[in-house]
């Protein structure tokens, strides 16, 4: 993946909640390090955001409704607020820890023996991560078949894609 | 369904195992934590997506081959005593034995699997083998894992792994864990300084019913911490090693207290068996620390090496809420304590008095034809 500043190789990901909204942003060292993002105490993904990403990246919204302003943080999914989480240093569902991205590496620092899972992942979540590449994959060849006006291969490669699509759970 | 009196009726296939060579390690224990996407985790969870949740997640569970014919019983339609028997069985935790409507123990019927539903996590599945079998057991859990997935989806990050309710369980979600009986250990006086270095490497030792609780009868419970950074191959392979170091040294300090204490050692074992064989009022503690010396003699020859098993069945049979099931009322402390030595007698009432030909057989390091002959 590249760093969403320059075109060198990202090693910095971040994720977080601006106004009730998920922002990614992924970052190569020298821009990370440039922009204070290595200092976990005076860093905001909100005003990386808003001195103006090239193309407008990291805007990927997760939550379905944004959150009320000023309420402090506070998963769309369930309602737990960071408060809560302080409180109870516990989560109130799966989407939390990506409302929380940045309390869970605090917490999970130091907790274990690593920070990225090694181990068993779920066969059908592989199968169906593999599936959704596959149909992404097939989509901009359709785009290209109707670009250069291939009708006939874009009309299979359409028939592709609605087959894998049915296969989906 | 199967009946709650039908599942304890007898000893689970756990208790009554392959007891090893010389029975350091009772049990193995494997315990996965998983949780349903976008649902909110049981504790945080409002009634009706608590009930959602475990409509969800119990048919698809029932419908598991293993655990056709299962026990599955809402805990809310359980008795208090039920839900404290299956405690002292190691088939629910203390904590879910806590809540009632809402959350479902289903357990297969030789009690080999269990899985509790909307516990901490939405999904917390065990099983128990008898020995040190940690990676048969976790290839048999990991295989009706795989069949769950098929029917629900679990939350996982590519990152963090298995997301559960307490960041302390992310990734592989796996909590693997022995019941080991040191008494050598603990009698030769190395039992700190060998579970400092278990310690040490990251591993938990607690007592005979997990977190916070006391060392009784000499049971230590050795178990990962991190579940996240490494996979369950690795964090599983860690353990077998570590117990199985543990259980050398368990077998060593035994064979060196025969050798250099013969007298005390028989001494303890022989008071053990006094006391279980003729008391009327016994407390769980003292019965629990005789019975230790009484396993102990079972593995040295003392006694016939089946009376290893008789104890970790009594192990069971004398916890406060089997007692209480046994006698079907609600009993005092006084009465408790009378019944359990009740039993206790009962069932040892074949046990022959400690073979003291044992001590022999160690003092005597030049071979003496007299005492070869009986051996």
């Amino acid at each position: 993946m590249k760093c969403d500043f320059c075109e060198k190789k990202a090693t910095v990901f971040l994720t977080q909640l601006v106004e009730g909204q998920m922002k990614k942003v992924c970052l190569c060292d020298s821009c990370a390090k440039e922009r204070g993002v290595t200092d976990p105490t005076g860093f905001s993904l909100a005003d990386l955001l808003l001195g103006g990403l090239p193309g407008g990246p990291g805007t990927a919204a997760a939550g379905k409704s944004p959150a009320k302003p000023g309420n402090g943080r506070k998963c769309v999914t369930c309602d737990f607020t960071l408060d809560d989480l302080k409180r109870v240093r516990r989560f109130g569902c799966s989407d939390c820890y990506a409302t929380f991205a940045e309390e869970v590496s605090q917490m999970v620092r130091g907790m274990h023996k690593g920070t990225t899972h090694i181990g068993k992942v779920p066969e059908g979540l592989m199968a169906q991560q593999f599936r959704a590449q596959r149909i992404e994959e097939l989509r901009s060849r359709l785009d290209q078949a109707i670009i250069s006006e291939s009708y006939e291969e874009a009309a299979g490669i359409r028939d592709e894609i609605r087959n894998l699509d049915e296969l989906k759970i | 369904m199967m009946r709650f009196s039908t599942l304890i009726k007898h000893p689970a296939d756990w208790m009554t195992g392959g007891q090893g060579e010389h029975g350091a390690v009772l049990t193995s224990r494997i315990r996965l934590a998983r949780n349903l996407r976008s649902h909110p985790f049981p504790g945080w969870a409002k009634r009706d997506q608590r009930a959602a949740a475990l409509d969800l997640m119990r048919p698809a569970v029932e419908a598991l081959a293993p655990m056709k014919g299962a026990f599955s019983h809402e805990l809310g339609d359980l008795t208090s005593v039920q839900k404290q028997v299956l405690v002292e069985r190691h088939l629910i935790s203390r904590e879910h034995a806590a809540r009632g409507d809402g959350s479902a123990a289903v357990i297969e019927r030789r009690q080999s699997f269990s899985l509790m539903l909307n516990e901490e996590d939405h999904l917390r599945m065990q099983a128990i083998r008898p020995g040190l079998q940690l990676t048969a057991a976790y290839n048999a859990l990991s295989e009706l894992d795989t069949e769950l997935e098929s029917s629900l989806e679990f939350a996982f990050d590519p990152t963090l792994g298995y997301l559960t309710t307490c960041p302390t369980n992310l990734g592989t979600g796996l909590r693997a864990s022995a019941m080991l009986h040191l008494p050598g250990l603990v009698l030769s006086d190395q039992i700190g300084q060998v579970l400092q270095a278990v310690n040490k490497i990251g591993l938990a030792v607690r007592g005979l019913y997990g977190e916070g609780t006391e060392s009784l009868g000499n049971l230590y419970q050795i178990s990962n911490q991190s579940t996240l950074g490494e996979s369950e191959e690795t964090i599983i392979r860690r353990l077998e090693r570590v117990i199985s170091q543990v259980s050398n040294h368990e077998q060593n300090a035994r064979e060196k207290l025969l050798e250099d204490d013969p007298e005390m050692v028989a001494d303890k074992i022989g008071r053990a068996y006094g006391t279980l064989r003729h008391a009327h009022i016994i407390d769980s503690k003292e019965a629990l620390n005789h019975l230790s010396l009484l396993r102990l003699g079972g593995t040295l020859g003392f006694f016939s090496p089946e009376t290893v098993m008789l104890c970790d069945t009594l192990l069971m049979d004398i916890q406060p809420a089997h007692l209480q099931m046994h006698s079907s009322r609600k009993l005092t402390a006084e009465e408790r304590d009378s019944i359990r030595a009740e039993i206790v007698r009962s069932r040892l009432l074949s046990l022959e008095s400690p073979d003291n030909r044992v001590l022999a057989k160690h003092e005597t390091i030049t071979p003496d034809p007299s005492n070869l002959s009986d051996a």
